[in-house]
């Protein structure tokens, strides 16, 4: 098992490494100018020259690729070519504001999707088992921001019960930090609750048609027990997946939750970055989200042995 | 238990936890009795150097924390800032200067002669007007901490109103130790002796910057008017709201979170007038003019006729509706210098104004020998000024029968690839749309789109030695009369050679709510003299 895991952590540096290597590749052919966008509108041709050079925008593609290793190797992500702030400043001020909402959503998509998927495995052709259904797919179907702004239109405009927008520190109380991140991990949680809850009922619908489960049930055992006890804890490996895919895919994928809902979390720095090509930014954010999505699917793997004790890591 | 009574259950439990932790928890801290301004503004503040970019955001956040010697007023009359009384000698070469009392920077020290000049020097060295100023300057001297000179080898009647320039660059007074950076690179120590100070703890770029009111401000004692007058700042924070998202931020101004959006588009404007808390409002007496520049490098605009049967065909109302929705927010300006200024006149207007006429456009597209050849209009769609603009042109050059290739992109893509000089072929471009707002094309000395320096251009690069040569008699004008006449050949010269169309004149109203009063009417967006109520 140790040597499973270091070797997954070693496996990271490598992965890191081609990233990092692929990410700086894809940047310096995409089209766009930084130093044109800092120069503004009305800027001229000498004024974008100056700027290229000060930034060091002219050096061969090695020369600045090494320079960037070389920071990196040194713990140094770079500064903002706009705001001249450190990248790794800027990714921390962002790095609360995501996490807050990634961890949000996510109690509430387990929450009420595992339930709603157990009862319509056990309820299964049941009105209760469509009517689950029937909002599994209005989840994927209906786009998070048209969820959202239907949140906003009536909790926040008409009932005035939660914020529009923005975003408090878990310093400034729990229940301010709570009450700006109930409408955006709601508006964000829709489409995860519909992805777990289905794939809890497909779980659960083929672990109770095992054989030992009519075995636990002709025992006399009571209907939660064996739906608790015995099918959602075989049912779990596939839905732990789901959920740790999903934990990757909310971190980057909360983008448009953070422009509609204002929150400044890692999604809109990262789209920001991209929209003016400030590259050291984009560079840091996306090997910081490479080593999440690796270290997220370590940690799912890892979980299979406490689900399942037959699993060996080896 | 069955299952449902079990979720049942578990929910009750999960609401009744979070119920606890909603009455258990503390109230957010906040600071007494102070009023805080919450402002959503145009665009995210980025860079904070309002020498090195032209981007209005940093030239808003220049105006909140610093000062100028000299600043214009809503009769475009020159009045000093900074400064306490001035002198030209007989010859007109030589200006004194004399500061006020009481100027002090937000770390304490006092505002000297030699921090003016080293803030005019670097910003000399990045205006197009300041650079103008520049060639006739011999020299700047301190004589004392409060008294300083300009030496000039000839006369430059528009010293003043260069040192008033009210739009992007503005000659902003830094500490010396600070303007003395070199002018390309950023400074990152934002000290003014302006009216509010910049807290730099609290700035989370693309989201939230902060500054509270300078308590040591010394402001004027005449009545505010554009950035001249008196800075009286009557609220003790103001923090800028960045909101991307346009549907959010009017929901946040409507639920009262924040107290005023700096612009916003037409299709709001009707949602935000019905709440009778907000008001919406016209405070910018300048408004934007669009742009339609051309490629003078290759086919076929590099050809005159080509450039003409444009003025012909373009009808400025359809922009107006495309870019501001509704002929109450713009009107068609048929000059080059922004209409409601003293220097605009319809002097060589007549191919833009009126009933279009296609069969002229068409006969001078003949003349010129047109053979078919591609028109590139590169487009950012992120930008509603922009796309808006290039649908409308890429229509009418349609009707014209130019073979047009509207190419989209992003406003960071437009920006790069207009400087590109390369054919079409090989990324070139042939039109691109953008916007001047009204203060930066008042006069042939701001309005650097009308320039035909050639490769000193700005993009488009048109070389037309003879508007360059009006342009210089522009700026040897010393009476307004004299001036006027010299705009006016300008502008003629400008109507027949067209280095651009401008394509509208339009307002992007303002909207906050009517709990605040004392906005400045003015072309920038100004804070000081406003209250919370």
């Amino acid at each position: 098992m140790i040597a499973y895991i270091v070797r997954r952590l070693f496996s990271t540096i490598v992965v890191m490494a081609v990233v990092a290597f692929v990410v700086f590749s894809l940047l310096y052919l995409t089209p766009g100018d930084p130093a044109a966008i800092i120069a503004g509108d009305i800027a001229t041709d000498e004024d974008i020259r100056r700027i290229h050079a000060r930034l060091g925008l002219d050096d061969p593609f090695l020369v600045q690729f090494g320079r960037w290793v070389w920071s990196l190797a040194h713990g140094d992500l770079g500064t903002s070519i706009f705001t001249n702030l450190p990248v790794t400043q800027l990714i921390g001020q962002r790095v609360e504001p995501t996490l807050s909402l990634t961890l949000c959503t996510l109690v509430i998509a387990i929450l009420v999707a595992v339930p709603l998927g157990v009862v319509a495995a056990a309820k299964a052709g049941s009105w209760l088992d469509r009517g689950v259904m029937s909002f599994s797919v209005l989840g994927f179907s209906v786009p998070v921001f048209v969820f959202a702004y239907i949140l906003i239109l009536t909790f926040s405009v008409q009932l005035d019960w939660l914020p529009v927008q923005g975003y408090r520190s878990f310093r400034d109380g729990v229940w301010e930090w709570l009450r700006h991140l109930i409408l955006p991990s709601v508006a964000l949680g829709t489409v995860y609750v519909a992805l777990i809850t289905r794939m809890t009922r497909a779980s659960m619908l083929d672990v109770l048609a095992q054989d030992y489960i009519r075995t636990a049930e002709a025992k006399g055992l009571a209907p939660k027990q064996v739906l608790i006890g015995h099918a959602l804890k075989n049912a779990a490996i596939p839905v732990v997946t789901i959920i740790g895919v999903g934990v990757a895919l909310l971190i980057s994928g909360a983008i448009v939750t953070e422009t509609v809902f204002a929150l400044p979390g890692i999604g809109r720095l990262t789209v920001d970055a991209i929209l003016r090509r400030d590259y050291p930014i984009i560079q840091g954010v996306i090997l910081i989200f490479s080593a999440i999505y690796v270290l997220v699917n370590l940690a799912v793997d890892l979980s299979y042995v406490l689900f399942d004790p037959r699993i060996r890591l080896t | 238990m069955n299952p449902c009574s079990a979720l049942l259950r578990s929910m009750t439990a999960v609401i009744g936890a979070a119920a606890l932790v909603a009455a258990l928890s503390a109230p957010v801290a906040t600071a007494q009795g102070q009023k805080v301004l919450k402002f959503i503004p145009q665009a995210d503040l980025r860079i904070l150097d309002p020498i090195t970019t032209t981007a209005y955001i940093t030239r808003n956040h220049g105006y909140m924390i610093y000062d100028t010697l000299f600043a214009t007023d809503a009769k475009f009359q020159v009045q000093p800032q900074m400064v306490d009384k001035y002198e030209l000698s007989k010859d007109q070469l030589t200006y004194t200067f004399t500061l006020r009392d009481g100027l002090k920077f937000h770390d304490g020290a006092p505002v000297r002669s030699a921090d003016c000049i080293a803030s005019i020097e670097r910003w000399a060295k990045r205006d197009a007007l300041g650079q103008k100023m520049a060639e006739s300057t011999e020299a700047w001297t301190a004589v004392n901490d409060k008294t300083f000179t300009l030496k000039l080898k000839k006369p430059f009647p528009l010293t003043l109103e260069a040192l008033a320039k009210p739009s992007s660059n503005v000659p902003f007074i830094m500490p010396e130790r600070i303007a003395k950076t070199d002018a390309s690179t950023n400074i990152t120590d934002p000290i003014g002796s302006g009216p509010f100070k910049f807290v730099k703890a609290e700035w989370v770029p693309g989201s939230k910057v902060v500054y509270v009111k300078n308590t040591d401000y010394v402001p004027r004692k005449e009545p505010p008017s554009w950035a001249a007058g008196g800075k009286v700042v009557k609220v003790d924070r103001v923090e800028w709201i960045y909101i991307p998202d346009s549907a959010t931020a009017a929901a946040a101004l409507n639920a009262g979170e924040v107290d005023w959006w700096e612009q916003m588009p037409p299709d709001l404007i009707p949602v935000l007038a019905k709440n009778k808390e907000v008001k919406v409002e016209n405070i910018d007496p300048l408004g934007s003019m669009g742009v339609l520049r051309f490629n003078f490098m290759y086919p076929p605009f590099n050809n005159q006729k080509m450039r003409q049967a444009v003025l012909y065909a373009l009808d400025q109302n359809d922009y107006v509706l495309g870019i501001a929705g509704s002929l109450k927010n713009g009107h068609a300006c048929y000059s080059f210098f922004t209409c409601g200024t003293p220097l605009s006149s319809e002097v060589g207007a007549a191919p833009l104004k009126g009933k279009r006429d296609f069969d002229k456009a068409k006969e001078l597209i003949k003349e010129a020998g047109y053979k078919g050849e591609k028109i590139v209009i590169i487009d950012a769609t992120d930008q509603p000024i922009v796309h808006s603009q290039s649908l409308l042109t890429a229509e009418t050059l349609r009707k014209l029968g130019l073979n047009v290739d509207l190419q989209a992109g992003d406003w960071g893509t437009l920006i790069t690839r207009r400087s590109s000089k390369e054919p079409i072929e090989k990324g070139g471009w042939s039109i691109f749309h953008t916007w001047l707002v009204g203060p930066d094309v008042t006069s042939p000395a701001l309005n650097f789109a009308v320039r035909g320096s050639g490769q000193k251009a700005w993009f488009g690069w048109p070389d037309d030695p003879k508007i360059e040569e009006l342009r210089d008699a522009w700026f040897a004008a010393t009476d307004p009369a004299s001036s006027k006449k010299a705009a006016e050949a300008v502008q003629l010269r400008a109507f027949d050679f067209v280095p651009y169309v401008p394509t509208a004149q339009f307002i992007l109203p303002t909207a906050y709510r009517t709990n605040l009063s004392g906005v400045i009417i003015a072309p920038i967006t100004l804070m000081w003299n406003v209250e919370k109520k």
